[in-house]
């Protein structure tokens, strides 16, 4: 099949936007998993303070998560707006 | 220098077949050694106990193994079979199978390791619980294997489907992508499993009262572990049995591929990241039964959070696949 120079342009920004998010999925899953289980390791040495502690996990996760996000807007820039 | 399809077919098959068990052969051999290397320590610890730590040394390592097993046989009919294809579909669908049965066995072999080497340990700290610490262990073990279950399902499919009817392009980097989302997706889910399995054993081993709740979270938690694995399943699926339109363009293909990759890359953090998460809840219902409930409440909302980016990748590859 003949490729043209759109057509190259096209099938690379789709490939970026695979790779991007996929790449980009590692980190924040791992992040997020080890906050949790430091979550879990805090209430089980200090129960009373669940409350706390899982709320302090979840802005914990919220920021590593933002890495993640910035992978899924550059996903979709190179998707709709890039080409 | 020009092949005719035949040539290729054997080449994709070929190769398939090595790539399948050289990646296959990865997992297995860190996870025994692992479990032989606890084995060892625990050994040193209470060699009077020797008996049962090698048999659950054994028995740890078989389960181990069997993810590459299955790479083996993928491989074996790769090898041997007689392959007749009418398209560059063919080529692309064995090299496809060979690669997810590959990637796919990495992450059940190291997973299933790690549960056998800390029961071993177990069984030197707590002579008494070895029954309990056996049978924790196998079942922790089985379920590290189910990733490695669905990426041979994937190769099968891979392997004995006829695409014959499809159109060449774009359906050649279906497949591929098909084998990509569903082998890489496999690796996270495998070691995830394998370290909620891991902690469920030393928990019993320290506090044998708590057996029992302690192996009904490692349950709960190895079951959300294995989400993305499912996902990547699922992608793989659309990819293998959507009927794509025919194209002269490159860039459909690349989004097919790019589809995969995306899902499978995207779910290796997620399986992982899922399995400490739940191994801090399940280590900690060990000591501290009688909170369970707020220990099982924030270890689901963090699992939950660190799925996300997994279902991130889940949208972008369909929207590969269905939208651009």
């Amino acid at each position: 099949m003949a490729i043209e120079g759109a057509d190259l342009v096209k099938a690379a920004a789709f490939l970026g936007a695979g790779l991007s998010m996929g790449l980009g999925a590692i980190g924040p899953g791992v992040g997020e998993g080890m906050a949790a289980a430091k979550a879990c390791e805090a209430i089980g040495g200090n129960p009373k303070e669940a409350g706390l502690l899982t709320r302090t996990m979840l802005v914990g996760q919220a920021v590593s998560e933002s890495t993640g996000i910035y992978s899924l807007v550059i996903a979709l820039l190179l998707l709709f707006v890039v080409n | 220098m020009t092949f005719d399809l035949q040539t290729w077919i054997n080449v994709a098959a070929l190769t398939g077949g090595g790539l399948a068990m050289g990646f296959g052969a990865i997992g297995a051999a860190i996870g025994e050694g692992y479990t032989a290397a606890e084995a060892n320590a625990a050994l040193a610890r209470d060699p009077k106990n020797s008996g049962s730590i090698f048999k659950s040394m054994l028995v740890g390592q078989a389960i181990a193994e069997s993810a590459s097993i299955f790479a083996l046989v993928v491989a074996m009919i790769l090898l041997f079979s007689d392959f007749k294809g009418t398209s560059f579909t063919t080529v692309s669908a064995l090299l496809a199978a060979g690669l997810a049965m590959g990637f796919g066995a990495v992450g059940s072999g190291v997973g299933s390791g790690l549960p056998a080497g800390e029961a071993c340990k177990g069984m030197a700290r707590q002579p008494a619980m070895s029954a309990k610490l056996t049978t924790n262990m196998l079942i922790g073990s089985a379920v590290c294997q189910t990733p490695s279950i669905f990426s041979l399902v994937t190769a099968f499919i891979l392997i004995f489907s006829d695409f014959s009817a499809s159109p060449v392009n774009p359906t050649w980097a279906a497949v591929l992508g098909a084998g990509l989302a569903s082998g890489l997706a496999a690796i996270g889910s495998g070691i995830g499993g394998g370290i909620v399995a891991k902690a469920s054993c030393e928990g019993i081993a320290r506090q044998p009262s708590s057996a029992t709740p302690v192996t009904n979270i490692m349950l709960l938690g190895q079951a959300i572990t294995q989400t993305p694995a499912i996902l990547g399943l699922l992608v793989a699926f659309i990819l293998v049995f959507k009927q794509f339109e025919a194209t002269q363009a490159f860039a459909p293909p690349m989004a097919l591929v790019a589809a995969g990759l995306c899902m499978g890359i995207g779910a290796i953090g997620p399986g992982i990241g899922e399995g400490i998460a739940s191994s801090g809840g399940v280590k900690w219902v060990a000591r501290n039964p009688s909170f369970a409930g707020e220990l099982t409440r924030t270890m689901l909302v963090g699992m939950a959070v660190a799925e996300s980016t997994a279902i991130y990748s889940m949208v972008i590859a369909l929207v590969l696949i269905f939208v651009v």
